[in-house]
């Protein structure tokens, strides 16, 4: 391989001197402005180096002294700073002084739509219109566990059925054909009767034999009338509103195998505040009951 | 001149282009390999943390093996959004027992980290068969499959494969994989035994059904455990600092 460096004609520069088969290799440096940009990057390291945490050594945080971890306390606790006096007012409150309060109702109306949206949305939608399966509409006036202010309250933080927090409501409803309190035709008998309660039901005659069996083992819970009991989570049986849905195939398997939505409790997730935002926004969706 | 010279003097002497070669290499790998010394520096001090239920750990093997990562994170920034919406930025120390960890680096999805508890049991099994029957806006996949029984007849050479890896499972825990696999799913069976190797665990009839063990309970048991096994409110900001 001959090496000899010669000026190109045409360019005006040195070639490397390499060639091959007649072609040649010019040696064209690098840009200037790349280069000098380049240096800066290094000298940039540096400085950040000096400056930042960036050496993995114990304790090691940079001249600024300055860290992730700091700056987001920093900042998280700016903004509590800035909506402090709402937030101890809301705190400070209770539900229904909240809703009397212009002020704070505009605050825990637009705060409790974020929150709701964030912790809510998930289960009961975007709209608090509930989903099939157990996930019950928030936006109507049918409730579960009460539509007042407090009622809603205490079902937010201390939620349903969940194993974490010991004042969570739980009431059970017995599996009555899996743990045999009830035999396959009773369990027939009283759907057709739990039917006929919302003027469904298809076989007259089942209807009246399970009349006595709803008396017996269900008007405890869901009443005579099967109107439901909110003290202890009975939905009302007679309207048209279904949590696990409404037709005979739903209802004998709520008989048979019991249903058992669980809600998680919020109070140890979510601030006082938002708790409070959360349950008059909540009332706010369309059912909320006066007190 | 000088930099016509060094370049002609580099290509021509094959020793000198050898050293200066290992001298550039070895500064590149110095950088990402020194790093890795101060490692245990960089883990938080944190009470709670403690290896994977057997159940759990399926549940991780099909949440890998589904690719949930590439669309949901577990990794909660030190960002005032991130913080808002999902709770307490990520610890290092909540990644010590994943091999591999599951940070991802896309959200199609929201982040997951601390998604233990935040919702019910029935609610991620329906969620999971139909994503959309819950969730009307949502783009995720249905995994209606899961609820195939689950292979776990080599449970217990999974703990040994992840003890050979570092985590810390005891002979008792091995010994017992199926059995604490098996009692973690069935609500009727007595809960202690597994429940005082793995604190804090919760036992549950996780995809609605209390007898068969599916692959549904044991993803669903795994998502209930995210991010649950820290406690902040007793955390001081010295023990999440690293050291």
């Amino acid at each position: 391989m001959p090496t000899k460096i010669e000026k190109d004609a045409v360019s005006g520069r040195d070639t490397t001197g390499h060639e091959w088969d007649g072609i040649k290799e010019l040696n064209t440096p690098l840009p200037r402005w790349w280069l000098y940009t380049f240096y800066a990057t290094i000298v940039f390291a540096l400085v950040w180096v000096v400056l930042y945490p960036a050496l993995p050594i114990r304790g090691a945080t940079g001249l600024t002294g300055w860290t992730a971890r700091g700056a987001i306390v920093g900042e998280m606790a700016e903004r509590a700073n800035q909506q402090a006096p709402m937030l101890d007012a809301l705190r400070a409150a209770t539900p229904q002084q909240i809703l009397a309060d212009a002020n704070l109702r505009g605050f825990a109306l637009a705060g409790g739509r974020m929150a709701f949206a964030n912790n809510c949305a998930g289960c009961h939608g975007a709209g608090g219109q509930g989903a099939p399966g157990g996930f019950p509409s928030l936006a109507d006036d049918d409730w579960v566990w009460g539509g007042k202010l407090e009622e809603i309250r205490h079902t937010i933080r201390h939620g349903i059925r969940n194993t974490e927090d010991e004042a969570a409501r739980a009431t059970m409803m017995p599996r009555f054909l899996a743990d045999g309190l009830l035999k396959p035709a009773q369990v027939n008998d009283v759907a057709e009767h739990v039917l006929s309660l919302s003027g469904r039901a298809a076989d007259q005659a089942a209807a009246a034999r399970g009349a006595a069996v709803f008396a017996e083992n269900c008007a405890s819970c869901h009443g005579e009338a099967g109107r439901g009991n909110r003290e202890m989570g009975a939905p009302d049986l007679g309207d048209q509103v279904w949590l696990y849905g409404g037709d005979k195939a739903a209802v004998v398997h709520s008989i048979a195998y019991s249903r058992a939505g669980v809600m998680p409790s919020w109070n140890t997730r979510l601030d006082p505040a938002v708790v409070n935002m959360l349950t008059v926004y909540v009332h706010a969706l369309g059912g909320g009951e006066a007190e | 001149m000088f930099r016509r010279l060094s370049h002609a003097l580099v290509e021509k002497n094959l020793i000198l282009m050898g050293v200066l070669t290992l001298i550039t290499v070895s500064i590149g790998g110095l950088v990402q390999i020194i790093p890795l010394f101060a490692v245990e520096t960089t883990i938080e001090r944190v009470d709670g943390i403690r290896p994977y239920t057997p159940l759990e750990l399926m549940g991780r093997d099909i949440y890998v093996r589904e690719g949930c990562y590439t669309c949901h994170s577990q990794m909660i920034r030190p960002f005032r959004d991130e913080l808002e919406r999902y709770g307490h930025y990520s610890l290092a120390a909540e990644s010590l027992y994943d091999h591999p960890f599951q940070w991802g680096s896309k959200r199609t999805g929201p982040d997951l980290a601390r998604v233990g508890g935040r919702y019910s049991d029935d609610w991620h099994a329906a969620h999971l068969r139909s994503p959309r029957e819950v969730v009307p806006e949502s783009v995720m996949p249905p995994y209606a499959f899961l609820d195939r029984r689950l292979d776990y007849r080599d449970i217990a050479d999974h703990l040994r494969g992840q003890r050979a890896v570092g985590v810390p499972y005891t002979d008792a825990m091995i010994a017992n994989a199926r059995a604490d696999l098996e009692a973690q799913a069935r609500p009727d069976e007595d809960p202690s035994g597994f429940q005082g190797r793995y604190a804090r665990a919760r036992q549950g009839a996780f995809d609605g059904n209390g007898r068969d063990i599916t692959e549904m309970d044991a993803v669903v048991a795994y998502l209930q455990m995210l991010g649950t096994l820290v406690t902040f409110s007793d955390v001081t900001p010295d023990r999440v600092r690293q050291q």
